[in-house]
């Protein structure tokens, strides 16, 4: 049940995100929808490898070697997301980084008043 | 508003994917094979306690590196960018930057933390592979100190030349030690160069806290370069 | 114990539905970018939560560091630079 509500809650923030990112003018409202949506990839990828009754990877006193196979839950996509993560921040890095290149040059960040590409 | 409604058909279609998604996710009882080789051979093979931490550092070692190198060019590529209008920026017969004060509490309250936040970084890597944690927090937690640094004094120019030197100093010792691994055990980065040791010590699982250590290392010098060209920026 | 867990964990969802409709729609909050700021990092700190009950205490601890800690000043810092050339009035 913890699963299926997390996925459901990842799947949501994706939708928020893509929402306020398409919505959204000020091009730093939209670097924030956007680590938002990033955010629910990152619930959705964790709560599928959850499974109920079972505990973190972690082998101690608790989880002895011989029966880890049936006591610990998946450890992949906690690998693969905490490379998302980090990753996810230095692509924000670079966002933030334009931004403000964008904000020095035209002295906006309204996504609508940057028209050189309209043909 | 046809922006608007365009955007909420793409969300609503994409809505009616995950809805079928969700209706047909069925939760698995057993591991799969995959998860269920990692959980037997982890501890056995590699030594490692933490099996997250196993399979960054040595199964998928060749991906952290790949993930090292992109965080690498994201650092360089937000130096490149923020640093360049600097060269043609005189504006003269205005003073330096001045900026007030930051504060007795802040300046008081750095001295004394800053060295305990390096300490706990330190030692989130160095047991990476005991307990949660490891080089990607470890060098998360450093970079947060010296944001408490570059927040304490903002005029203070960092060191970018220690910061980069210790950042490639990282990188390199990082891909010499994945070399050993092909010369002297399974293959590149594997761990096996140093004796496997008593699972659970400190000392153990061959090299996996050398080399999250030098990650460690690496990521928090590529945060701070990143914070520091982004703090660096001059006021618009 | 069981229910209890699942309650908490819907309650958790809820708050971090809340926070990211705030940050990133602007209700509520006066419009100010700062506050939708403030709720991003909330939603993180919320998810680092989140992912400790899914029992992955490794991602918890990045998410807590990172996603919450560090994003949010770099959002301050342009933010900062941003406004302060607003108030030159250009």
């Amino acid at each position: 049940m913890i699963a299926q509500l997390s996925i459901a809650t990842g799947f949501l923030l994706i939708l928020i995100g893509l929402y306020g990112a398409l919505i959204q003018r000020n091009i730093l409202r939209m670097i924030v929808a956007f680590t938002v949506a990033d955010t629910g990839v990152n619930i959705v990828i964790v709560a599928v490898g959850f499974m109920a009754g079972r505990t973190a990877p972690i082998l101690d006193a608790a989880v002895p070697v011989a029966d880890a196979a049936a006591r610990i839950i998946d450890p992949l996509p906690q690998a693969l997301v905490l490379t998302a993560i980090v990753i996810g921040l230095g692509t924000t890095a670079l966002m933030l980084a334009y931004a403000f290149k964008l904000y020095e040059k035209r002295r906006t960040l309204d996504i609508d008043k940057f028209t050189d590409l309209r043909g | 508003m046809v922006k608007r409604f365009l955007a909420l058909l793409l969300l609503a279609g994409l809505g009616g994917i995950f809805a079928s998604l969700l209706a047909g996710y069925i939760p698995d009882a057993e591991l799969n094979l995959t998860a269920r080789y990692y959980a037997d051979h982890a501890a056995g093979d590699l030594g490692a306690a933490n099996i997250v931490t196993a399979i960054i550092v040595t199964y998928r070692g060749l991906d952290t590196l790949g993930e090292v190198t992109v965080l690498f060019l994201a650092a360089s590529i937000v130096g490149l960018v923020l640093t360049h209008r600097q060269k043609h920026d005189p504006r003269p017969g205005q003073p330096a930057r001045t900026r007030a004060p930051v504060g007795e509490l802040l300046t008081t309250g750095t001295r004394f933390l800053v060295p305990l936040i390096l300490l706990l970084g330190v030692y989130v890597f160095m047991n990476g592979h005991l307990t949660p944690g490891g080089g990607f927090q470890g060098g998360a937690i450093i970079a947060s100190g010296i944001l408490l640094l570059l927040l304490a004094d903002p005029l203070k120019h960092f060191s970018h030349g220690l910061i980069s030197a210790v950042e490639s100093l990282a990188g390199l010792f990082y891909i010499l030690l994945g070399l050993v691994g092909l010369v002297l055990a399974g293959g590149f980065l594997d761990n096996r160069i140093l004796p496997a040791g008593e699972l659970g010590a400190l000392i153990s699982a061959g090299a996996i806290p050398l080399i999250y250590s030098l990650i460690g290392l690496k990521v928090g010098a590529e945060f701070s370069s990143m914070l520091a060209s982004l703090s660096e920026t001059e006021e618009l | 114990m069981n229910i209890l867990m699942t309650a908490m964990t819907g309650l958790l969802c809820l708050a971090m539905l809340g926070s990211a409709w705030v940050a990133v729609t602007g209700k509520g909050s006066g419009q100010r970018v700062s506050i939708a700021i403030l709720a991003s990092g909330l939603v993180s700190l919320f998810a680092s939560v989140l992912f400790l009950i899914l029992a992955a205490p490794d991602v918890a601890m990045t998410e807590a560091a990172i996603g919450s800690g560090l994003t949010t000043f770099l959002f301050f810092f342009v933010l900062s630079r941003v406004r302060a050339g607003r108030q030159d009035g250009s």
